[in-house]
């Protein structure tokens, strides 16, 4: 914590990170779950209402905490680490509160004469207990949202934040344990070591949010027990960019999407850009003029930009940049101060194909800028890559938009805008392919942490002789009929007709 | 075998030529499937009754026509399922206008069993052509006449540049989960599906697995009549469709023990009503697929304590693989009998005090395929929907669900991930991709930096959708 923190809640929070240490048996700790989870209190109603309060309340009572934490562990502005954290966690929460009823409503769906007389339902039930490992970037929004989810669709669940982001993990320890159910809702702390233990246990799902080497070694620990997973992943995420827009307002979405968000430390952020060549210099000139208004003549003194992470980032950004083939392509930015972990909002103009920093995601305030002969030919740049969790087209002409949602594959596309599509929960968030396994946000997250169990009721009546031996040419004639689902058929067939 | 290299690159190409994503070029293959069905249906029989003895109307009861059925269902629904959905977009975020597009994912993989060899290699095809991908199909090796006849058939009847059927046993299966899918759908044991998932997981491929489990039936005390009833559907679901060797039949029944004789006398005089009295010739059964599994099964009943408990049937012929429909009264519980799926003509009785008593049974052993309940009692159908977990649950049948679209199919935990039929069948192979379109006018400007107190306001009231407040904030009033 801070420097405000007083020295009794220190010791308080060595105490129960003393206990973490002391009782971590990932064993123990996921039968105990089961144990709670087998009550059936997870189940009801009420429960999960309670405990989606409980989110809120927590990030009501806590939000000068929480922010302080995430400036400690990222440098993250005050108003981004409300918008896109705090906010966004409370909305998922309180939409979730005024929809679950629906959601939990088991569907009627339509039988077909075969089955007649029957009637059927799909009943949504939880998977059992979950297990939630987040990531450092978003680490109270990651970390919470998903559990919204397993909540909702009445699970157990376990997180673990990342220790990457050290201030928020203790600081979520601290508060699930003060305002959830702790026999259903759990936290635990630490890195690889206590990550492998949890892994070795059985989950009736995982959820993870990272990077594809991870989600690998997830998914194949996973396989052992048959745990299906929810894995969110990132990937190079493109924006193409059209001429003939409104480019005052294209260049600062594109600038919130990726430097205003966590620094370009962000899964859904601009990777790159592909533009014409005759359009680059335009552009380029108006990024660097919003670039300077957003964030001044100094950025690296911005209050308004997060820091990278750590020192392995920092370092691993700088390698991208230092390239030889790269370094001479900066048009504008590169600057660096390695006291202060800090990186300026940098682009780049035409850096080649096989360089490092277009062979892996950047996740941070690199920008580089790909040129094409006509705008057209960016969606085959794309589509050579692996599939990005996003991807962005900026354009006023319809039939390339039509074209990008026929051809471009992404987690999710949005046109004219950047990263704002996560916000609007109607739309299922996740990947394909590199990007990722699965999605969630607002029902899609109910969905994802629940079993939807078909259900069939039959009475005694409306046996038909012919599914049963012996067998006949009649019967055979009858069953076609009858599977064919025609009136008809069926009538000529006990007929005799057929 | 050779040549798959070549084949999945010629299959990529015509992924990455958009030729599968036509709505057209799906209504030709599901056609072609049609066709491909109604033209062999004699030879489809001879196939099945080569590999497991099937009687023509279980084959076209379980297999054809299940097939024919769900193409046709696919080629009636595909334009509306293809259809973009609209969502809902919250004021704030508005001018714009959000879709949920569904797209092919791209080349799938389909490794299907030889339980069903027909059905279930054709059923999850029907789903990756009508999402508009490309496939590759492994027919199970252990039932040789379907293997060849799909291989044979596919390449007449479906495009051969986007369909292809790939033959062999382990080694081969084995060289194609090392490739890259964009989709693996695997039909068959919990044993593989580790296997499967674990491969699938170093490129990160989806699965959906279709597996199985000790599916119990519970039979409550019944009317004489519908009792009579229920005892035809536990034969025909556990006997009467492959055998009992089938991922949905009966694996296992669950009665109160004062009802348990009446059970046994009526299963025992439906059997020989059915199959007739001479259980040693029977016309309407399928056999056990072959040695191995004839001798998995004789196992099963080796243990004397097992073997004690049969009260009806038991006797094995090895010439032909042939094991007599046997029933069992509480064989051990710790018995493989009671811990092994069975996978065959078996079915153990086991008998409780109460009926309620089922309930938390069947939540002590992994998550089954199905539950199966025959009772009148509605609060405890309730409760048995509410306190157990299972791929599905059908009331007072056995596998009829199996045909009804529009419940999903799959399983859950150990009996597996992912579902499909009907629509379930199309989403399992597509990506569901939300699009969101936004103009240029009417800019959020406090979304931008340098940022302050006042935009930090504004943003709060915004979010949560307080626009009275929004109202005093800009007249300087908040």
């Amino acid at each position: 914590m801070t420097s405000k923190v007083e020295p009794p809640q220190s010791e308080e929070h060595m105490a129960a990170d003393d206990r973490q240490k002391a009782v971590f048996d990932a064993a123990a700790l996921v039968k105990d779950l089961r144990a709670a989870f087998s009550t059936g209190k997870t189940r009801s109603y009420q429960w999960r209402v309670k405990q989606l309060q409980s989110i809120i309340k927590l990030a009501d009572d806590h939000e000068t905490e929480i922010i302080d934490a995430l400036r400690q562990d990222l440098s993250k502005p005050e108003f981004e680490s409300y918008i896109s954290e705090i906010s966004l966690l409370k909305a998922s929460c309180t939409n979730t509160i005024k929809e679950l009823h629906n959601w939990m409503k088991p569907d009627k769906v339509k039988t077909s004469v075969t089955v007649f007389p029957a009637s059927a339902e799909i009943v949504p039930e939880p998977l059992g207990v979950i297990l939630v490992i987040s990531a450092w970037n978003y680490p109270f929004l990651l970390s919470l949202q998903p559990i919204v989810g397993a909540i909702a669709a009445g699970n157990a669940a376990v997180l673990k934040p990342s220790e990457l982001a050290p201030a928020t993990s203790s600081l979520l320890l601290k508060l699930v344990e003060r305002y959830m159910d702790n026999s259903a809702i759990k936290v635990v702390e630490g890195a690889v070591e206590e990550t492998t233990a949890l892994l070795e246990q059985k989950w009736d799902k995982i959820m993870y949010t990272g990077n594809g080497r991870v989600g690998r070694i997830i998914m194949a620990a996973a396989a052992k027990h048959l745990t299906p997973v929810l894995l969110e992943l990132g990937g190079k995420c493109p924006v193409i960019v059209d001429s003939q827009i409104n480019l005052k307002v294209a260049t600062r979405r594109i600038i919130v999407g990726k430097w205003g968000c966590n620094n370009g430390q962000a899964c859904i952020a601009p990777d790159y850009i592909i533009t014409t060549k005759e359009y680059a210099p335009t552009l380029i000139d108006a990024l660097k003029a919003e670039l300077e208004k957003c964030y001044g003549k100094d950025p690296l003194e911005s209050k308004d930009l997060s820091r990278i992470v750590n020192s392995n980032h920092f370092s691993r950004l700088s390698k991208l940049l230092d390239e030889d083939k790269v370094s001479s392509m900066v048009v504008h930015g590169g600057l660096k101060d390695k006291s202060q972990l800090k990186i300026s909002p940098t682009i780049l103009l035409d850096v080649p194909e096989d360089s490092l920093i277009m062979s892996e995601e950047i996740f941070g305030p690199l920008l580089p800028i790909i040129t094409v002969e006509k705008v057209e030919d960016s969606f085959d740049i794309i589509n050579s890559r692996s599939k990005p969790l996003a991807a962005y087209l900026f354009t006023n002409n319809k039939k390339l938009k039509e074209n990008f949602v026929k051809s471009v594959s992404a987690g999710g596309l949005l046109i004219n805008d950047v990263a704002l599509h996560l916000a609007v929960d109607t739309l299922p968030f996740g990947g394909v392919g590199e990007s990722g396994t699965g999605a969630y946000h607002g029902k899609h997250s109910f969905d994802a942490f629940s079993h939807r169990k078909g259900v069939l009721y039959r009475s005694f009546f409306g046996d038909a002789p012919a599914r049963y031996p012996p067998y006949s040419q009649g019967k055979l004639n009858l069953l076609k009929a009858l599977l064919s689902g025609s009136l008809v058929r069926i009538a000529r067939a006990l007929l005799g007709w057929a | 075998m050779d040549g798959l290299e070549e084949s999945l690159v010629v299959m990529r190409e015509s992924f990455g030529r958009g030729k599968t994503r036509s709505a057209a070029w799906r209504k030709l293959q599901l056609n072609g499937i049609l066709n491909l069905v109604g033209e062999n249906e004699e030879m489809i029989f001879e196939a099945l009754n080569e590999d497991l003895g099937k009687h023509p109307v279980e084959a076209y009861r379980d297999e054809v026509g299940v097939v024919k059925k769900s193409a046709l269902h696919a080629l009636e629904s595909l334009d509306r399922w293809m259809a973009p959905k609209k969502a809902y977009i919250p004021l704030i975020f508005r001018p714009a206008k959000a879709r949920v597009v569904p797209e092919p994912l791209g080349l799938v993989l389909i490794i299907s069993s030889w339980n069903f060899p027909f059905s279930l290699s054709m059923d999850p095809l029907i789903g990756a052509i009508a999402a508009g991908n490309t496939a590759v199909v492994k027919p199970s090796e252990s039932a040789p006449a379907t293997s060849s006849l799909l291989a044979k058939l596919i390449p007449l009847y479906l495009d051969p540049e986007a369909i292809r059927v790939i033959e062999g046993g382990t080694d081969v299966s084995t060289r194609l989960l090392e490739k890259k899918w964009d989709k693996i759908f695997f039909t068959g044991s919990s044993r593989v599906g580790r296997i499967v998932m674990s491969a699938a997981a170093k490129h990160l491929t989806p699965v959906t697995l279709e597996l199985g489990g000790k599916s119990p039936a519970i039979v409550d005390d019944l009317s004489n009549s519908d009792l009579e009833v229920a005892i035809k559907r536990i034969v025909s679901g556990k006997w009467g469709s492959c055998y009992g060797q089938v991922c949905l039949a009966v694996d296992y029944i669950l009665v109160e023990e004062r009802l348990a004789p009446l059970l046994i006398d009526r299963l025992k005089a439906r059997l020989r009503k059915f199959y007739g009295s001479n259980s040693q010739d029977l016309k309407d059964i399928s056999r056990v697929v072959n040695k191995h599994h004839f001798t998995r099964l004789c196992n099963l009943l080796k243990d004397p304590a097992v073997a004690s408990s049969v009260v009806f049937g038991g006797s094995l012929d090895e010439d032909r693989l042939f094991i007599e429909p046997t029933i069992l009264l509480n064989p051990p519980l710790d018995a493989e009998i009671m811990t092994e799926e069975i996978f065959g003509p078996l079915l153990p009785i086991v008998t409780l005090g109460n009926v309620q008593d089922s309930i938390e049974f069947i939540n002590s052993r992994p998550k089954p395929l199905v539950l199966y309940a025959f009772t009148k009692d509605d609060s405890f159908k309730e409760q048995i929907v509410a306190q157990t977990s299972s791929g599905c649950v059908t009331f007072n049948d056995t596998c009829i669900q199996f045909v009804c679209e529009a419940i999903p199919f799959g399983g859950v935990g150990e009996s597996g991930q992912g579902r499909y039929h009907g629509k379930y069948s199309f989403d399992a192979f597509s990506h569901e991709k939300g699009v969101l379109h936004r103009t240029f006018y009417l800019e959020l400007e406090p979304r931008h930096p340098p940022l302050s107190d006042f935009k930090l306001k504004f943003l709060r009231l915004l979010y949560a959708f307080d626009y009275w407040g929004l109202v005093l904030l800009f007249l300087g009033l908040k």
